[in-house]
């Protein structure tokens, strides 16, 4: 049986339907009505939301800018203010920001933070990344950075690491994380995939009750137990075993992430590795590992900055981060009431850096996407 | 070609020792026999290292030290203790305080997540915004410093003879939060009880519902029933009893409250920040889940005629949850986890009281390890309950 | 007597198999294959999906492990010696439905990879001989593009560029041409036509009997992991011996 074909009516558009036009801007009455004010509903909902927001932007304004005090040394003069006073941070910004750091070293600390901002941002930028510029960069950024927080020649007196603090050591211990922590999270991810029996068993028990348990467990066993696995005699820096207790927690959150990353690899690329002759090693390190991290690197990013978010942990164990040294400025009876001030500077500080930090992978993403790297 | 007969190729080749070592699996076997031992080397090794260095200090080792006397008191507690109570015991009560805090906790931020999740998909642009400006503040701020941002609020308000009164139903103080309650009655254990049965009752009453329709093909709505069965029987009992309406007011007397009921103020600033934080992210896992069913499922559905309800019940919510319940239950056992920064405020809760347990008898390697086992059974609980819903729900591909 | 044994292979053998067997758990993939393949020999093995014609290619270079029986590849015997398996791999190159290529890399990187780590050849040399093998697949202005931006077609004659780099002496084709949309086909046949005259020994698995017809000395059917038929493409197609391959040939041929 053969169908009749079937007589096709065009009915032509009566109205001109403009071309598509991605680039076209949306008119702002059409973007209002399709945002804002939908229906009768919606715009009372609408303006409702808008006289609660602009109420309490009014009272932000009133409280943080037209009433506050910004700079005093006389706590009393803001005690009389109805604002906020951001005196206190002024006043107290170097024991804030540096911690118990004999205050006559301080500008080592500038010249520290100076020096690492530096060689990070240059690090992160895609033109820089050849081992040629990146070895010498960062030898001479560790031993340089070194230099100034030990002290101990040239002249500098030696500051031991009990009492490092504030933001620096924020920043040393994030960045310690960071490195310790991604190359052990590749292992592991690795021990997890990995054709022998043993190191999957191996890295599952380790990954998994290392997940299982609170940040704050690991940092009493990098402080009490630790000590006790090695041989009389030999001790570990504090603040090092600190470093790599954040890390290796670290490590199993972003080990989990990598393999995700590992097993959206088709099998075919293992073949075609194989059929070139590669070896393990080689077809990890330049087939499947490039692959996987930029497969997984919106999660990666996600804990790198939560890694830096859990250095603010090292507070129990009492190392003086920037929160701890804010804690401990706020004990300061003349200046405690403005402790929001104070919490909101620390809160600010993090989240500036969380928000750099996800930028920068959002434009690694993009580059990755242009095929750029 | 001598060799084109179905026998053997050539000569058996001659096992040589050399053989053995390019033998892949012999190979394999050696590097997993190596990594075994090494790990096995380096636990006895620490392990020797822990004995050595405790027997040179002079600590007990074992578990002994949960049977002595503790000697401290604890200040919140939901279970009977006092310093003369064992350390075990003084853990238990550390256990009940963390699962205390969690639950509160977690209700909390799932009621404020689910909202602030709804929000981020919300039509309004206005709401949308104040969303996402919400789950990233509360995200991106540490949670510890949230938590002591929280304490901090708390310890500065008012003293209880100025303390702000929430509209007549409770107070907010540096005491903490104190609020009404209804006094004590028997009626309220078999209100309880009741309500359980009722909820009993209306999943049968639903499950026969199903049956019948699926027998019959008659649809019977059995959603206001079934609220009637949950909500009935305790009202009932309460009816029964007298229906006894006596309220607890709390009361300002001297420097506290008498009446009501009090949640101290590191409870509070515990919850909000623990809670605040976890919200930001359940917000983000609701509008994934939400996103994730697809427009074109809701109109399939529409085209089959389906009810709105049905297409809430059968369509979107099953895929919704499939997408938000694992990540949501791993935010909860996060949560849980993060209830043991209590330690940096004073909250008595298992770290708290573990890490006082390990200054009191330095039994460090122990008191860690009753932590670690109590958290990790935790999570590997709510892994296997997950895994066991992942099977549940798993859509059916080949 | 086995079929393999009427056709003499038209030079020294360099692939040589006898009963081989693999199963995958309980279910038997490859039933005691005999296949025996000569120097500068053109085998094509075709027969249904399922039938085992690509794990038994794959079992030539140990993508997959035969679990019994025997496979010599240039007098060395496949085992579980590692220095073997290397050795033989060297000498197959090997071309996948799915190309594999890396996507991450360059084409040009794709095709110095394999030289440059395994034959530990300099950069320069490595270039230039990619370069000489893109110009053979005829795709030398593509060299510095990535392999998603490239057609299927020019995908595979990548990948095959890519094998010939590692300048094997056998080169094994499984279903080439089967990922490819039809216009495509033909530029990827016309490359493995002019290996084929290059005196390169190639196994090829494919369903382009058109391709058989011309280009193999041998064709092999197989069902259900057996090795049903062998003989060359003439007598092969004009008059098949099986039932089984005169039914296979009556289902692809007829349209």
């Amino acid at each position: 049986m053969t169908l009749a074909p079937i007589e096709v009516v065009r009915r032509e558009a009566v109205v001109p339907v403009p071309a598509y036009d991605p680039d076209a801007r949306t008119p702002v009455g059409v973007w209002l009505k399709a945002n804002l004010f939908r229906s009768v509903g919606q715009s009372l909902l609408t303006l409702a939301v808008a006289a609660v927001l602009l109420r309490i932007l009014w009272f932000v304004l009133d409280w943080g800018v037209f009433n506050a005090v910004f700079y005093t040394t006389d706590p009393d003069v803001c005690r009389a203010a109805t604002g906020a006073c951001w005196a206190v941070v002024v006043e107290k910004h170097r024991p804030m920001l540096f911690g118990l750091y004999p205050y006559d070293e301080h500008w080592r600390l500038v010249l520290m933070m100076a020096i690492y901002l530096a060689t990070v941002v240059l690090s992160l930028w895609p033109r820089c990344w050849n081992l040629r510029f990146l070895v010498p960069l960062w030898t001479g950024a560790v031993l340089s950075i070194g230099i100034l927080m030990f002290g101990g020649v040239f002249g500098l007196p030696y500051v031991p690491t009990s009492e490092w603090g504030g933001l620096p050591l924020t920043m040393l211990l994030f960045t310690g994380t960071v490195l310790i922590g991604m190359p052990v999270a590749v292992l592991l991810a690795l021990g997890r995939r990995a054709p022998l029996p043993v190191a999957r068993g191996v890295s599952v028990v380790f990954i998994e009750s290392l997940r299982g348990v609170p940040l704050i467990t690991i940092l009493f066993v990098a402080v009490n137990v630790f000590p006790l696995f090695l041989p009389a005699g030999v001790e570990v820096n504090k603040l090092l075993r600190i470093t790599v207790g954040i890390a290796i927690f670290f490590a199993c959150y972003q080990a989990e992430v990598i393999r995700g990353g590992l097993q959206a690899i088709p099998r075919g690329q293992y073949e075609a590795a194989t059929s070139l002759s590669l070896t393990y090693w080689q077809t990890t390190r330049r087939i499947i590992l490039p692959q996987a991290l930029r497969i997984s690197l919106p999660a990666i990013t996600n804990h790198i900055i939560a890694a830096m978010k859990n250095t603010s942990f090292v507070i129990i164990i009492g190392l003086f981060d920037i929160l701890t040294a804010t804690t401990a400025v706020m004990q300061d009876p003349l200046w405690r009431r403005f402790y929001i001030e104070a919490y909101l500077f620390v809160a600010a500080v993090y989240l500036f850096f969380g928000y750099a930090l996800s930028r920068y992978a959002r434009q690694v993403e993009k580059w990755i996407a242009s095929g750029r790297i | 070609m001598t060799d084109a007969t179905p026998g053997r190729l050539g000569k058996p080749p001659t096992r040589r020792p050399k053989d053995l070592l390019y033998s892949e699996s012999f190979r394999t076997a050696l590097y997993q026999v190596a990594l075994a031992a090494g790990v096995v080397l380096l636990g006895l090794y620490l392990y020797q290292n822990v004995v050595e260095n405790l027997g040179r200090q002079n600590i007990a080792t074992g578990f002994g030290f949960l049977d002595e006397v503790s000697q401290f008191e604890i200040g919140e507690r939901l279970i009977d203790y006092s310093s003369r109570d064992s350390y075990g015991r003084a853990l238990l009560v550390g256990l009940m305080n963390t699962l205390s805090v969690s639950a509160a906790g977690i209700v909390v931020a799932t009621v404020i997540g689910f909202a602030v999740g709804i929000m981020r998909v919300s039509t309004n642009w206005l709401l949308q915004r104040i969303a996402l400006t919400y789950v990233e503040i509360v995200r991106n701020i540490p949670v510890i410093l949230q938590v002591i941002f929280w304490a901090a609020v708390i310890r500065n308000l008012p003293a209880p003879r100025q303390a702000l009164d929430l509209w007549g139903l409770g107070f907010l103080s540096n005491r903490g939060l104190t609020f009404l309650l209804p006094a004590a009655h028997p009626a309220h254990v078999w209100m309880l009880a009741a309500f359980a049965a009722g909820i009993a009752a209306a999943s049968v009453a639903a499950r026969m519902a199903r049956r019948h329709r699926e027998a019959t093909g008659r649809y019977v709505d059995m959603l206001w029933p079934c609220i009637g069965l949950i909500l009935g029987p305790p009202v009932l009992v309460w009816l029964g009893f007298g229906a006894p309406h006596e309220l607890s007011f709390p009361e300002r007397q001297g420097f506290n409250f008498t009446g009501g009921a009090t949640i101290s103020p590191e409870f509070v600033a515990l919850m909000a920040g623990i809670a605040l934080y976890s919200s930001g992210f359940i917000a983000e896992i609701v509008r994934a889940g939400i996103q994730a069913t697809p427009r074109g499922q809701v109109e399939a559905a529409r085209s089959i005629a389906l009810r709105p309800r049905f297409i809430l019940r059968y369509v979107v919510l099953p895929q919704a949850l499939r997408v938000i319940v694992p990540p949501l239950t791993s935010q909860y056992v996060s949560l849980i986890k993060n209830s043991s920064i209590a330690v940096v405020i004073g909250y008595p809760d298992l770290v708290n009281i573990g890490n006082t347990v390990m200054n009191q008898t330095g039994q460090a390697v122990e008191a860690i390890a009753v932590m670690m086992t109590v958290f990790l059974a935790i999570s590997l609980v709510t892994s296997l309950a997950m895994n066991f819903y992942n099977r549940l729900v798993a859509i059916k591909e080949r | 007597m086995t079929h393999s044994a009427q056709i003499e292979p038209t030079g020294a053998p360099v692939i040589q198999m006898r009963d081989v067997s693999k199963w995958f758990g309980q279910f038997q993939v490859l039933h005691e294959v005999d296949l025996d393949v000569g120097k500068g020999e053109r085998v094509v093995v075709c027969g249904p999906s399922g039938s085992g014609k690509s794990t038994l290619i794959r079992c030539i270079n140990r993508l997959e492990v035969h679990q019994s029986g025997q496979i010599v590849v240039n007098g060395l015997e496949l085992s579980d010696n590692v220095k073997n398996i290397e050795k033989i791999r060297r000498n197959i190159g090997m071309v996948f439905q799915n190309f594999n290529l890396f996507p991450h890399l360059t084409v040009l990187e794709n095709l110095t990879l394999g030289p440059m780590l395994t034959r530990h050849m300099k950069k320069a040399a490595a270039e230039e001989l990619a370069m000489h093998f893109l110009h053979k697949v005829r795709i030398p202005e593509q060299a510095q593009k990535y392999p998603l931006q490239l057609s299927g077609g020019q995908q595979q004659r990548v990948a095959i560029a890519r094998s010939l780099c590692m300048e094997p002496e056998i080169m094994l084709f499984d279903e080439p041409t089967s990922a490819l949309d039809p216009e495509m086909i033909k530029e990827v046949l016309d490359t493995m036509i002019e290996l084929a005259e290059s005196g390169m020994t190639m196994i090829v698995v494919t369903h382009e009997m058109g391709f058989a017809r011309t280009v193999a000395d041998k064709v092999v059917f197989m069902a259900d992991g057996r090795k049903v038929e062998a003989a060359p493409p003439e007598e092969f197609f004009g008059n098949p011996r099986e039932h089984r391959t005169r039914a296979f040939l009556d289902q692809i041929l007829k349209h």
